[in-house]
């Protein structure tokens, strides 16, 4: 699996050849540098962990520090691990830029934060139907409604679903086509929206469950 | 300066005359039919633009056989041949949604601007 993180830019539109409308999400990925290569011998497993955003000296911990430093690699905000296939092809210090990753017509899968949305209810969270504007309904329109039984189990199940805090949690994506790759500014165009606000930090890998 | 604007900016048409609401257009709009391109007038008021970059769009209205009718075209669009520009209208807001509620000969007359 190849992947890199980025920061999402934002949303726009383009025209593709058949002069339609294509929205698409711009991504600045990389560059990314490899920090350790990990390999079957020696960790039972292989993978390699990437560094993206580069920080000046003193802005990680000592034990960061190290670790940065026995790669010969400057700090970095991020750090994330990518199971590869064989890890030789990579070298500890090596730069990671989009066109090592991913190409022009392909299809990516991109990981991210989602939005905090707060304490939402239940129509919102869990795609509820709520109840009817009428019919003598009163103050119970957005309401979920039963969560169970009486005295049969005489309890609410496990998993309930319910309102509560909803999004600021890890969301993946599947399958964008990735409409241009632009090397030289490091920028990724992907067809279709990606989880996260403005500047937030995502991970684009190459699709791991595209058909064909 | 908006972080996507110099990721439009390649996109971006610069052979787009200077428009606004009001102002009477001719748009030259690229119709491929049967594998064969020609080139479609469409001319009215220009009632509205809406949006930025890239996105912006613009909404012309024509009253054809007594029926108004709209369409809204993205500026940048690559199905927009050319734009010109018959007449400049004097109005005073941006968007000029009154022009539907009204019949007859008012519905689509704009004070000319002169300069």
């Amino acid at each position: 699996m190849k992947a890199i993180l980025g920061e999402k830019l934002g949303m726009t539109q383009i025209f593709d050849a058949d002069a339609r409308a294509v929205p698409v999400t711009v991504i600045k990925a990389g560059p990314c540098r490899v920090v350790q290569v990990k390999r079957l011998e020696t960790d039972g497993y292989s993978a390699i962990q990437i560094a993206y955003r580069e920080l000046a000296e003193g802005q990680v911990t000592k034990p960061e520090a190290g670790h940065f430093k026995r790669a010969g690699v400057p700090p970095h905000r991020h750090l994330v691990e990518v199971r590869v296939d064989d890890p030789d092809e990579y070298k500890v210090g090596q730069e990671i830029g989009v066109a090592d990753v991913l190409a022009k017509g392909g299809l990516a899968d991109v990981a991210g934060i989602s939005r905090g949305k707060g304490f939402q209810g239940v129509i919102k969270r869990h795609n509820f139907a709520g109840q009817g504007a009428s019919h003598g309904a009163h103050l119970v329109h957005r309401a979920p409604g039963s969560i169970g039984a009486c005295a049969t189990p005489s309890r609410v199940f496990k998993g309930m679903r319910m309102p509560g805090r909803m999004g600021g949690e890890k969301t993946t994506v599947l399958n964008l086509e990735i409409v241009e790759v632009d090397a030289a500014r490091g920028l990724l165009m992907l067809r279709g929206a990606v989880p996260g606000a403005k500047g937030a930090v995502v991970l684009v890998r190459e699709a791991v469950k595209a058909l064909g | 300066m908006n972080t996507l604007d110099h990721v439009e900016g390649a996109y971006l048409r610069d052979d787009i005359p200077p428009f606004g609401p009001g102002d009477t257009i001719k748009v030259n709009v690229r119709v491929v039919e049967g594998g064969r391109e020609r080139i479609q007038t469409f001319e009215g008021n220009v009632i509205a633009r809406d949006g930025g970059g890239l996105r912006e769009t613009f909404t012309v209205r024509k009253v054809s056989f007594g029926v108004g009718v709209e369409r809204i075209f993205p500026v940048h669009a690559p199905i927009i041949a050319s734009i010109e520009v018959v007449r400049k209208g004097d109005v005073r807001r941006a968007k000029l949604y009154y022009l539907r509620d009204r019949v007859g000969s008012r519905a689509t007359r704009i004070k000319e601007k002169r300069d």
